[in-house]
């Protein structure tokens, strides 16, 4: 009740006049005057508020007022986001010893949400290159390390990550894509589809099959661009996520030293998931930084948009619709960091929280971004206004690194193992899930009972 | 050269922040306010901690006046790339009361105690506008001052500024130890550095009373009132310059 009236009290009595013009409503994203209970500093330690600062900053100056740009012209923004390397935000939870900055995933979380606020679209892509950066940090040995991540910590290389293909988006264990070991390379052949930077990026972390069905055979190596035998499909048009390049990447005879592979034969799928647990915080981050946005701007709307001989802030309903929204979001958020905490203290829940958060933050953000259009009546669809942006850019948050369908399973999976440990219904061979659905929740979600089936 | 530079930085309401008056007109809403450093006062820190990577000086001192929460901002300025930071406390009453006579006592006894060699502050801050802090403090100390800097070098013993002034730009050479105060375009202030940051944490913060500067913090101005400024009225439309002269006339404003 107190969260509601002090979001209607701050919407009633912010007055004054808002022009079409785009920087004024930039400035009132920056206008951090904003009802305490949507505050996303509270609860967090000084440092963290720094932190965040920090990326509020770098938002505002460096991205919001580009924002617009390169969506419409498809820019993938280089300098931009080497200037956020520089800061520190090219390797957010990469090792300080080559190059990241060593930090939590709820720091990071922190982190994204405010650069979100900025442009989604990149934002996620820098959370792609973050997870790149930590796969390599964390399963590959000193040389591959030393090799790859200061450059992609200070973004002088970009990164993609290839998982997906033509016919293997949720159902990742079926790739296709083969590694055949000849001599001291491997030779792929296959492609990868929907990839994220494909093409402009650099290194390429790719998830091929080295072994038999299933994931038990899926090994990880990462590809340099330049690589014969590498090349990229078109650049796809997009919804959203604009000012990221997505192509497929294909492998024709594509020969890749032994050496650029992370862990062993076989651990590929592992790998995978593990860096797709912190992705889905991340990505459930950035459709935080687009709710926080749009709450703001439809609040600031609110306020100077006139029908009926009065602003629309004083309709109870449109009020009451704010503080519904203000409510989720404040949910949201709670949620994503608790999974972020999960994560970083290697709880045993971490994995199904990070679905839920994934799962249920990326919906509700994104029914909040489309309630904050809605609230800007015929201006919510015109691309002056930022609204429409954040809506298309995150509709994609609840598809990808996860669809949410899947994530159900996953979570569903998960109540039933703390429940039942082997008794899990799904789990018994007579039942009606998929095989290769079984293997994965098996496999990625409680390694160890793999070994004792 | 050996030099210390102290810093200045004031926790002001944040320039994006719509202010509100407080119903009893006694002041404006602070409370659950975002606050952030005072603009100018970045802008000061930022220039300290460029001599500082010029090796003009060795050491950068941040200093605040206030209560717990200016040391929100003493951190901030540490990440930025000052040594160690000073916090005056000082709460309550006094520091609703507290204003650039007392803050200028303040810094010129912290400048004897610390053996500054040089103190930049902001031009004014945002929140009163007094520009007055920089002035007062290089009266009590004797020392020359540069204000409104757009560009400030050290050159052997004494400092170049070049100052904003009305009419354009002027430069003058003056002794140090010496005050400056920073104007918009003396630099772009830094972001923060993620790894700044985390080692801002170690970075030490010494708290001192008033009372140890043998300063006496008590105000000699009261406010009567605060106000929001008038609402801005309609205007009126005149058809020709014959009438716009007439109502000009009648306004008495030719």
């Amino acid at each position: 009740m107190a969260a509601a009236m002090a979001l209607v009290r701050g919407v009633r009595f912010g007055s004054y006049s808002i022009g079409r013009s785009r920087s004024l409503i930039f400035n009132s994203l920056q206008r951090r005057g904003i009802a305490a209970c949507v505050d996303p500093s509270i609860g967090l330690t000084d440092e963290q508020k720094e932190f965040q600062k920090v990326a509020f900053d770098f938002a505002a100056n460096e991205m919001a007022p580009h924002m617009a740009e390169w969506d419409q012209k498809e820019i993938f923004p280089v300098e931009a986001m080497r200037k956020a390397a520089q800061l520190g935000f090219g390797g957010i939870y990469v090792n300080p010893d080559v190059g990241g900055s060593g930090l939590s995933r709820l720091d990071t979380s922190i982190i994204f949400e405010a650069l979100s606020t900025g442009c989604v679209s990149t934002t996620a892509y820098i959370s792609i290159h973050n997870m790149c950066a930590w796969m390599i940090d964390t399963f590959g040995n000193n040389e591959q390390r030393e090799k790859f991540c200061p450059d992609l910590c200070s973004m002088q290389k970009f990164a993609s990550y290839c998982l997906t293909e033509p016919g293997s988006g949720s159902d990742a264990a079926s790739l296709l894509t083969s590694a055949k070991l000849q001599g001291d390379h491997y030779i792929l052949n296959g492609s990868k589809a929907f990839i994220s930077g494909g093409g402009d990026t650099d290194v390429y972390v790719v998830m091929c099959r080295t072994g038999e069905k299933g994931p038990k055979g899926i090994s990880c190596v990462v590809v340099e661009k330049g690589t014969a035998g590498l090349s990229f499909g078109k650049k796809e048009k997009k919804v959203g996520w604009n000012s990221q390049p997505t192509r497929a990447v294909i492998f024709e005879d594509c020969a890749v030293p032994v050496t650029n592979r992370l862990g062993a034969e076989g651990e590929g799928f592992s790998i995978a998931m593990k860096g797709l647990n912190g992705g889905r915080i991340n990505i459930a981050s950035c459709s935080l930084g687009a709710a926080h946005a749009s709450v703001l701007l439809a609040r600031d709307h609110m306020c100077v948009r006139k029908q009926f001989g009065e602003t629309l802030s004083n309709s109870q309903f449109l009020q009451f619709k704010l503080a519904e929204m203000a409510t989720k979001l404040v949910a949201s958020r709670l949620l994503v960091r608790q999974a972020a905490v999960a994560l970083q203290e290697g709880r045993p829940d971490a994995v199904s929280l990070c679905s839920m958060a994934k799962l249920f933050v990326t919906d509700e953000c994104f029914a909040i971004c489309n309630q904050a259009l809605q609230i800007h009546g015929g201006y919510g669809y015109l691309k002056d206004y930022a609204v429409q942006q954040y809506v298309r850019d995150i509709r994609v948050h609840q598809i990808l690194e996860g669809n949410d369908f899947f994530c159900l399973i996953h979570v569903s999976e998960m109540q039933w193992f703390s429940k039942l440990s082997w008794s899990s219904p799904a789990l018994s061979p007579s039942s009606n899930t998929p095989d290769s659905i079984r293997q994965l929740i098996i496999e990625t979600l409680r390694p160890e009972v793999s070994q004792k089936r | 050269m050996s030099a210390r530079v102290l810093v200045g930085v004031k926790r002001v309401i944040d320039y994006a922040v719509k202010i509100r008056v407080k119903p009893d007109r006694t002041g404006v809403v602070t409370d659950g306010v975002k606050h952030s450093m005072n603009p100018f006062c970045e802008i000061a820190v930022e220039e300290a901690v460029k001599l500082k990577e010029k090796k003009l000086v060795k050491e950068v001192v941040a200093v605040s006046c206030g209560p717990q929460q200016v040391q929100e901002t003493i951190r901030t300025a540490l990440a930025m790339g000052a040594d160690r930071g000073i916090h005056v406390e000082v709460s309550g009453k006094d520091y609703e009361t507290l204003g650039p006579l007392q803050v200028s006592k303040i810094l010129a006894a912290l400048a004897k105690k610390e053996q500054a060699d040089l103190i930049i502050l902001g031009k004014q801050a945002i929140d009163d506008d007094c520009n007055q802090t920089g002035q007062m403090t290089a009266a009590l100390l004797d020392w020359p001052q540069g204000t409104f800097a757009s560009e400030v070098n050290i050159e052997a013993d004494k400092l170049k500024v070049v100052r904003e002034i009305d009419g354009g730009l002027e430069t003058i050479k003056i002794n140090l130890p010496a005050v400056v105060t920073a104007d918009l375009r003396l630099n772009t202030p830094r972001y923060a550095t993620l790894p700044n940051i985390m080692k801002a944490k170690k970075k030490k913060i010494a708290n001192v009373k008033p009372a140890d500067l043998g300063v006496d913090v008590s105000s000699r101005l009261e406010v009567l009132k605060v106000d929001e400024p008038p609402q801005r009225q309609a205007g009126v439309k005149v058809e020709t310059v014959h009438d716009l002269v007439g109502k000009l006339k009648e306004a008495g404003r030719i």
